[in-house]
């Protein structure tokens, strides 16, 4: 069912076949989340392989965010495993939990930029909070995921609320990928962009993708990045991943909520030109 | 019997973690080989960001120790590979070609190459160089400067608060002809949180203050053997002057950092400017009910707490000095006359305007930041509290002058 291989993995020179070489780097089993009686998600399962970009899609308040927070650690589940990286976080050592948070990157969706800080320091948060690092190495470190992220450095020295918005999104995804993560969530990355802005963001995620071997777990409702970036796109829908599958798939599928999303007006042209 | 089992999961544990244990690294090195103006560069190890201070330095060293003409860097060894090893590996490069030393990489990977094209092509800015030394700023600039900027904020204070001031007597502004859109809603509620809610800790305030202040004066007196007359002193002390201070000082911590804090995170927020943009005159809406509330709650409060601490210093007084509440009344009614009720409570309406209006205007000057908000609600505390004290003591002179 999943074709979309990673075009990028980490070593290995593509000797061997494609499916050897993947890696599960997220398994999510049998997750129920309730909040009181009201029951959000229930027996769900989900993975990630290295190096694709999972484009999640569901209906609002279909509880996506609350299996972003769920994973993340930020709000509690009532059942079921996390395996990050081949580590339960559940049961893991401080030594490794510590080290498996510096393997994952966050782009919340609001950005979530330290106010008080300037973008500089914002992205050298996490690298002071892990690493031992001089002062000059950190700068010259800083300043290059910066300009990774297509931001100018003059920008480095400005404060969250002096930016665009798209300019946050941008200062946001370079502190995510501030110590080269492995994993990185984006939370409604292109939301509140221009369609160019947007574009743009969706080509700086693959390219970044190819360049640092990422992982990317993509909460989004831009049918444009969906079409475009994503190897692979799960649907939420009645308490768990109702399809998964490429985009193909998803064309194919039978869901109502689903074809609805796939075959809507504003599909239907993106559907054409591809 | 159930040992093989557990113990076999507690491996298998084991090795599933292993993968990102935390010292599981090889230190970065570098070989150099040097051999007759070619210099071949061998690096090994985990080029990666939790190592790479290991190797940042030697890297440095480097830019400058090789002489020759071509350099060859070999990355065949190295396991890991991230941005910060690509860009030490870049930054080195780049160094050695200004000094017109040719470098290529070999036994690299195609998608190390991406890496180290992408790192090279975003590394155009040395970031060091460009935050130069400013001028020092002369003498006088440092002296003047700051004096002119805070004459500025004084100024600017000053028609911020007339400007409140203003649209308060103006009312909410709507954007129809609906004169008086004045919520009674939001008023009665912020009675309830600014005023009833703060009665306990007034009431409590005020009766240990009165039982205090009965305490000192009649053990001072007894010398004189002038005790009875420290019923004069609480309640004329009580009803002039500390009542309503330390009433106006309670509340000013209590709801003007609560104002501050309302307004200016509904500021960071945009919801000041949505009002705005609805036609409603923020001040109207946010200050207005505050401000109504905290001009009728005050005096009300100031009673309350006239009334705990005479009580207090009446229970005091009693098994202090033996007396009894009947002549603790009969002197009071003698010692105070409306006058000295009146003076003091004229008072609280006009803290109950400093401590809103001062509140409102810090809230108001909140920026976006998270820190602004902090100061902001620290300063609006601070300037309230010393207004108070300080209209409190103009209306002393005042009293004084007019013999009241």
């Amino acid at each position: 069912m999943v074709e979309a291989t990673p075009q990028n993995g980490y070593a290995d020179g593509g000797v061997e076949p494609a499916k050897v070489r993947r890696e599960i780097i997220l398994e999510a089993r049998d997750i129920s989340v309730a909040f009181g009686t009201h029951q959000v998600l229930e027996h769900l399962d989900l993975d990630i392989w290295r190096g694709e970009i999972l484009g999640f899609v569901g209906a609002s308040g279909a509880g996506k965010s609350v299996l972003l927070r769920t994973i993340l650690k930020l709000s509690a589940r009532q059942a079921g495993t996390i395996r990050i990286l081949g580590l339960d976080y559940d049961k893991a050592t401080p030594e490794q939990r510590m080290s498996l948070d510096m393997r994952l990157g966050v782009l919340f969706q609001q950005g979530a930029l330290f106010s008080s800080l300037t973008v500089l320091e914002n992205i050298q948060v996490p690298m002071r909070e892990y690493l031992d690092l001089p002062k000059k190495l950190m700068d010259e470190l800083a300043l290059l995921k910066i300009e990774l992220v297509g931001l100018r450095p003059e920008s480095a020295d400005l404060y969250p609320d002096e930016l665009s918005g798209g300019m946050i999104k941008r200062a946001a995804l370079a502190r995510a990928l501030a110590l080269d993560p492995d994993l990185v969530f984006l939370d409604e990355p292109t939301s509140g962009l221009d369609p160019i802005s947007a574009a743009e963001f969706d080509e700086l995620i693959a390219k970044l993708r190819d360049t640092l071997g990422l992982t990317v777990y993509m909460v989004t409702h831009d049918l444009d990045s969906l079409f475009s970036v994503c190897d692979r796109i799960a649907v939420l829908g009645g308490r768990k991943i109702a399809v998964q599958g490429t985009i193909e798939d998803m064309l194919a599928s039978d869901e109502p909520w689903v074809r609805s999303y796939f075959h809507g007006k504003r599909a239907r042209s993106l559907v054409r030109t591809k | 019997m159930s040992l093989p089992p557990h113990q076999e999961s507690q491996t298998e544990v084991n090795a599933a973690a292993e993968p990102i244990s935390v010292d599981a690294f090889i230190t970065p090195e570098i070989d150099v080989l040097d051999s007759n103006g070619q210099t071949h560069l061998s690096l090994s190890g985990d080029w990666q960001l939790r190592c790479i201070t290991r190797i940042d330095s030697a890297m440095r060293a480097l830019e400058v120790s090789i002489k020759g003409e071509h350099v060859t860097i070999d990355l065949g060894k190295v396991r890991q590979f991230d941005t910060s090893g690509a860009l030490v590996v870049e930054r080195l490069r780049d160094a050695l070609e200004q000094r017109k030393i040719g470098v290529d990489y070999q036994s690299i990977t195609a998608d190390r190459t991406t890496l180290l094209e992408a790192v090279s092509g975003a590394r155009h800015a040395d970031y060091s160089d460009d935050d130069g030394t400013s001028p020092v700023p002369s003498l006088a600039d440092r002296i003047f400067a700051p004096v002119g900027r805070l004459a500025y904020a004084f100024w600017d204070n000053f028609i911020a608060i007339l400007f409140i001031l203003g649209s308060v007597v103006r009312g909410t502004q709507l954007k129809r002809n609906r004169s008086s859109g004045i919520s009674a809603a939001a008023i009665f509620s912020q009675m309830d949180h600014m005023g009833v809610r703060a009665v306990p800790i007034i009431a409590l305030m005020s009766f240990l203050i009165g039982g205090i202040i009965a305490q000192q004066g009649a053990f001072q007196l007894r010398t004189f053997g002038a005790e009875l007359f420290v019923v004069d002193l609480v309640g004329i002390l009580q009803l002039r002057e500390i009542g309503v201070l330390l009433t106006a000082i309670m509340i000013a911590g209590r709801s003007g950092s609560a104002i501050t804090a309302e307004i200016g995170s509904m500021k960071m927020r945009e919801e000041v400017d949505a009002l705005k943009v609805m036609g409603l005159n923020p001040v109207g809406v946010l200050v207005f009910p505050r401000l109504v509330a905290l001009v009728i709650m005050l005096p009300l409060l100031t009673v309350i707490a006239n009334f705990a601490a005479l009580f207090g210093a009446c229970l005091t007084t009693w098994t202090y000095s033996n007396i009894t509440p009947d002549t603790f009344l009969a002197r009071l009614r003698e010692a105070i006359d409306l006058s000295t009720l009146a003076s003091g409570m004229i008072k609280a309406p006009f803290m109950a305007l400093i401590i809103g209006i001062v509140s409102s205007v810090e809230g108001l000057k909140v920026s976006g930041s998270a820190e602004s908000l902090g100061r902001r609600v620290t300063s609006s505390v601070v300037k309230s509290i010393f207004v108070v004290i300080l209209v409190d003591g103009l209306f002393a002179i005042f009293y004084g002058a007019i013999d009241f």
